[in-house]
């Protein structure tokens, strides 16, 4: 291993003067022993799969369940008509990781970033910062590997699954794994990016997983559109110089230790929180009593 | 290190909507189904857990049915593969079961054909990572962590042996291995996980030893 921290990560590439990105191509190829060529042909097959998902869910999808859907296409609807108040790259965002989820909750074709239920944040963001930074696709495959990089050391020190620590640890790591991509991708330091992630993550700490009736849609969809809506926010933000006072992988740990003591009807169990709310309660109802 | 790869955060690509409920349980069904190595005639699933209260609106009936099809966690014929079963004359049984397990998402899946058996019991355990925790009434132990193969053989003496042999001679250690037979001289397997990549040509060279029935890679 390379590297175990984000501290680690980001001493590693600005002592070599190299990406974020390029520490995991070099850290996968020694642990797997495959070519470079094959890691980049393998993460350009996801890069596409997102692109398509991404795609698919403007074009307008609805789930299994009807809970959830149409929503990527009404933002984009209201982007174009020219009144929207926040930042068309922002919103732009946003309904590009709803779309993905939408696609998701679909049961269509998505990659995991970390997770399934987290999937849209990283395409998300990816795909509207595209528009004005104008990558070569070599360089939107660069943006998954620093993702992956930083998720990385979340996965192994703190955790990506929302049983184990609620929704802060899907869709906060996702969030944070995308701000630091897009600032490395807008041209910030491998230090920024870590400051990106940092407040990233120091805003979603504490997020519960409480799914409707146990499925990956309410509220999953809308908090990846806010994810996304944080990562793009904090991007800017550590590239306008500011700096977290709580280092990286100290707001990591936080996260961990959060999702520690967090009580178990708020990690995945649809017990809790939103899923026991009385329309939550009603909506399992209907949608388990019209399956059965 | 639970998680070793870049694909491990960015991967895999999938049929939503669950990581878990959805591409863990393909895998489980698809590794069932390399194990059985053709289609079965019939397939009894037995739920349990939180696959069992939430497997409809998850999918992880038509994902563990499309993985006994032989589908990949991306196919897009994995929602319509209940249909699709019917027609290859594929009498799919599903059982929801009330037993605690030891873990949340887990399923037994038993498939047959003529007197040919197999019956397994899987565990998803996030980020669609499985394990298999019994085969044919063996207990199976596999971190899912390092690559993994499992060689089912003949009681042989010997077998072992050459079969560490050959991984030793391509440079390939074995961090943890498992042996476990029912019955002396009968079907016996192992369980082999290793720290290095395991290439289709030691897997290939495997295969031809003598007393191997089948050699199934459990974990990349």
């Amino acid at each position: 291993m390379l590297f175990r921290n984000v501290a680690e990560l980001v001493e590693l590439a600005e002592n070599k003067s190299v990406k974020i990105a390029e520490i995991m191509i070099q850290q996968e190829i020694e642990v797997t022993g495959r070519t470079r060529e094959e890691i980049f042909e393998k993460m350009d097959r996801n890069l596409t799969v997102m692109e398509q998902a991404v795609e698919r869910g403007l074009n307008g999808v609805t789930s299994v369940t009807g809970l959830t859907g149409g929503d990527a296409v009404l933002l984009q609807k209201y982007i174009k008509s020219g009144k929207a108040l926040s930042g068309h790259i922002l919103l732009d965002a946003v309904s590009k990781a709803v779309a993905t989820n939408e696609v998701n909750a679909a049961m269509g074709t998505i990659c995991a970033t970390p997770t399934a239920g987290s999937a849209g944040v990283v395409p998300g963001t990816l795909f509207a910062v595209k528009e004005v930074l104008n990558p070569t696709r070599i360089e939107m495959i660069e943006f998954l590997f620093t993702s992956a990089a930083f998720g990385f050391v979340v996965a192994n020190n703190a955790s990506i699954s929302g049983a184990a620590g609620g929704c802060q640890a899907e869709v906060g790591s996702a969030s944070g794994m995308a701000a630091a991509s897009i600032v490395e991708m807008a041209g910030g330091t491998p230090s920024q990016a870590a400051e990106a992630m940092a407040i990233t993550l120091k805003n979603m700490l504490g997020l519960v997983c409480d799914p409707v009736a146990g499925l990956v849609e309410v509220p999953c969809v809308k908090r990846n559109a806010m994810g996304a809506s944080n990562a793009m926010t904090a991007a800017d933000m550590a590239l306008a110089g500011i700096t977290s006072r709580i280092p990286c992988d100290e707001v990591i740990h936080a996260m961990f230790q959060i999702g520690q003591t967090m009580p178990s009807a708020l990690r995945e169990t649809a017990e809790g929180g939103l899923a026991a709310t009385p329309t939550g309660r009603r909506l399992q109802e209907q949608i388990f009593g019209k399956m059965k | 290190m639970k998680y070793r790869s870049a694909f491990d955060i960015i991967g895999p690509v999938m049929i939503g909507p669950s990581s878990s409920h959805t591409a863990g349980a393909a895998r489980i069904g698809r590794v069932a189904r390399t194990l059985f190595g053709k289609p079965p005639a019939k397939a009894e699933i037995s739920l349990y857990g939180s696959f069992a209260k939430t497997y409809k609106g998850h999918g992880t009936d038509v994902a563990i049915v499309g993985g006994i099809l032989d589908f990949d966690t991306f196919d897009e014929r994995i929602p319509s593969a209940l249909q699709l079963a019917e027609k290859a004359g594929i009498e799919v049984v599903f059982i929801v079961e009330d037993t605690v397990t030891d873990h949340p998402n887990t399923v037994r899946i038993k498939l047959n054909e003529g007197d040919r058996e197999l019956e397994l019991v899987g565990i998803s355990i996030g980020g669609g990572t499985i394990e298999i925790t019994e085969l044919n009434s063996f207990e199976l132990k596999l971190s899912g962590e390092h690559p993994a193969i499992l060689v089912v053989h003949n009681d042989q003496f010997g077998v072992i042996s050459a079969v560490t042999n050959i991984l030793s001679k391509h440079q390939i250690n074995i961090g943890h291995m498992e042996v476990s037979r029912r019955e002396k001289g009968k079907m016996a397997i192992m369980v082999i996980e290793v720290d290095q990549k395991i290439d289709e040509h030691v897997i290939a060279e495997l295969e031809g030893l003598p007393n191997i029935t089948q050699i199934i890679r459990m974990v990349d």
